[in-house]
């Protein structure tokens, strides 16, 4: 599917694609414009998320259950270094970064021991042990309380409007994105798709399968760290709900919703959920004598009817119009590595017609 | 010694809730190839199954254990009808996030409704003192836990290896292709062995509530430890997975003792070594895929 796109890519023209970056850099720097700004920064940092985790559910057919022990770890690194050192807050971000990447190295070496749906189970286990020590660690975290007061400082600018602070922010961000796009777009990154695609062949060409496995999976984890910090600063505030499983599960709807291995899908169903969350938790939605107020809910129904209805996301669902309108190509369901693609594969129990 | 003695059992009954769980996901997982994240979720409506019929209808524990586990049984089988099925054919990643969301919805919709707090729900009567075990003596209610979770296991275990439908069902989660050609019709047991494990998970919910406050997020937790404990007993394996989750509650009870503050962690740092040492598991089969 994602080298379909690549081709997709390669043919359009030089010209849109500097259009579509153009139009991409438009839109993220109008942004605070058009909605409420910490609305914005929000986005911004959940979109790097996502992308991030992209790079492992939809490059490398590996489904990480438990990237918010990364996410939630930078957020609490970031405030730390932020409050005990007063050091400029990308600074602390990027230490955060480093902070996830390190946490990610034995998680990996364990988590890849096992494939497909287990690789999902261990990273959440995993995560969930982080979350534990998280609440225990109350002296570095601040345990139920939350690690307040994080300050975003910057040579000293005066960065408390979160209007300026989105134009702060936004350039680790973008630098984060960039990155992940380099990978994709790399020998390393055509690699991982076929250790997706099928596992075995690759190791028998001779590529260390679970080395690669291990790589993509910390540099994820250095994205979502990038993506934590900037979070966790842009509030000044980390929660245990940051590390809590919860968290996992809503960057990997994002990642769904966007479209699996389409990289700039999950910028769009990040996106969509923070803006559904935010309008959620604001003004909630009534229905007669239903009131919804929690976002629970409405993730939950989300998680279900895109799982249901629409798992080529948006981006894939885009993608595959404009291919299906050029020539017949066969569409693959986006799966894991390990598991063989349906096309190849007899349904493990026939559907009772 | 006796100290001793007492964490241990303690720890047999927490981890006799491990079991009954991890037993359902197996069952699940072995018919279906479904990981169901929902089985949390089922084990909490057990409990508040078990806390509405009190409170709304005045059914005791005895009579909620027997239709708390069939009606959620019955539902866990129209999911299956109505939305499982369509993904099974796909990747297992799909049932996966499909019960992800369901956990979600089924636990704001309690929580909209009773909110966060714990809710109390009393001892059935008749189990309230404690059993003279000889050395000293154990709560009632909990040796009742321990007991029943073992004959429930035993149970499951001789309806799978004695039966007719248990071979029928064996046979169908090892080879599902050869056991339709040899006439059986798979597809028909489906719905029945997920209703099966899902009746499990809200049995076991019954059996939480009077030891346990009662509270949306009950399940949520627990799952994920069971999810640690079916990594190390080996999801492949009902053995396995029953014995790993008795073996994961004394281990934890015991660790407290010696290491306070390490029992959550315990399970977690158990699972890294069985990935180490034995990656499919203690009492799993090596996958075929890579």
């Amino acid at each position: 599917m994602t080298a379909l796109v690549f081709r997709k890519l390669g043919a359009m023209s030089r010209l849109w694609r500097l259009v579509a970056v153009l139009g991409g850099l438009l839109i993220a720097l109008a942004l605070p414009w058009l909605i409420y700004p910490p609305v914005a920064m929000d986005i911004v940092a959940w979109a790097l998320f996502a992308v991030a985790l992209d790079l492992l559910l939809g490059f490398t057919g590996l489904l990480s259950f438990g990237h918010a022990a990364f996410w939630g770890t930078a957020a609490y690194a970031a405030g730390t270094i932020a409050i005990k050192t007063g050091a400029p807050f990308p600074v602390a971000v990027a230490g955060a970064a480093l902070v996830a990447m390190v946490l990610a190295v034995p998680i990996a070496l364990l988590a890849v021991r096992r494939t497909g749906i287990y690789f999902a189970m261990v990273t959440l286990a995993f995560a969930q042990m982080v979350y534990y020590l998280a609440n225990q660690w109350s002296s570095l975290t601040g345990g139920e309380n939350g690690l307040q007061g994080i300050p975003k400082n910057l040579f000293g600018l005066d960065l408390s409007d979160p209007f300026y602070f989105y134009y702060a922010g936004l350039p680790i961000a973008l630098i984060g994105l960039l990155i992940a796009w380099r990978v994709v777009h790399s020998p390393f990154g055509r690699v991982l798709v076929a250790i997706r695609e099928n596992p075995a062949r690759s190791r028998s060409l001779g590529f260390p399968v679970d080395r690669y496995k291990v790589m993509i999976f910390v540099i994820s984890a250095g994205l979502s760290g990038l993506a934590g910090g900037l979070y966790a600063i842009s509030h000044g505030f980390a929660s245990l709900q940051e590390v809590y499983w919860t968290t996992s599960g809503k960057v990997v709807i994002m990642t769904v919703l966007g479209g699996i291995g389409t990289l700039w899908g999950s910028v769009i169903g990040a996106a969509l959920i923070v803006q559904v969350e935010d309008y959620v938790a604001t003004s909630g939605i009534h229905l007669g004598p239903l009131n919804i107020t929690g976002p629970g809910l409405i993730t939950g129904l989300i998680f279900v009817g895109v799982v249901l209805l629409f798992r080529r996301g948006v981006w894939g669902t885009i993608a595959h119009l404009v291919r299906s309108r050029r020539r017949g190509v066969p569409d693959v369901e986006p799966h894991l590595s390990g598991t063989p693609s349906v096309a190849e594969r007899e349904p493990a129990v026939a559907p009772k017609s | 010694m006796t100290d001793l003695l007492q964490h241990a059992f303690n720890g047999l009954v927490n981890g006799s809730f491990y079991a009954l769980l991890a037993l359902g996901l197996a069952v699940i997982f072995g018919m279906l190839g479904v990981v169901n994240f929902a089985h949390g979720a089922f084990y909490m409506l057990g409990a508040f199954g078990a806390f509405i019929l009190l409170n709304e209808a005045g059914v005791n524990f005895w009579l909620a254990l027997v239709i708390v586990p069939v009606v959620l049984g019955l539902f866990g089988m129209g999911l299956e009808r109505l939305l499982v099925r369509r993904l099974v054919a796909l990747d297992p990643l799909y049932n996966f996030l499909l019960t992800f969301g369901l956990t979600l919805i089924f636990q704001d919709l309690l929580r909209m409704k009773y909110g966060s707090q714990p809710q109390p729900y009393p001892q059935p009567a008749g189990l309230r003192g404690t059993v003279d075990l000889g050395l000293f003596d154990f709560p009632a209610y909990q040796v009742f836990v321990l007991v029943f979770s073992v004959l429930v296991s035993l149970g499951a275990w001789l309806l799978l290896a004695r039966t007719r439908v248990g071979m029928i069902i064996r046979a169908a989660t090892e080879r599902p292709e050869l056991t339709r050609a040899l006439g059986i019709d798979v597809g028909r047991w489906v719905s029945p062995v997920f209703g099966f494990g899902i009746a499990l998970a809200a049995l076991s919910g019954v059996l939480a509530a009077p030891m346990r406050a009662v509270s949306p997020l009950m399940g949520a937790d627990l799952i994920i430890l069971v999810f640690a404990v079916v990594v190390i007993g080996g999801l492949g394996s009902i053995f396995g997975s029953v014995a790993a989750g008795f073996l994961i509650g004394m281990l934890q009870a015991l660790g407290n003792v010696y290491v306070p503050g390490l029992a959550t962690t315990s399970v977690f740092i158990l699972m890294a070594v069985v990935l180490l040492w034995r990656p499919a598991g203690l009492f799993g089969r090596e996958e075929t895929a890579v």
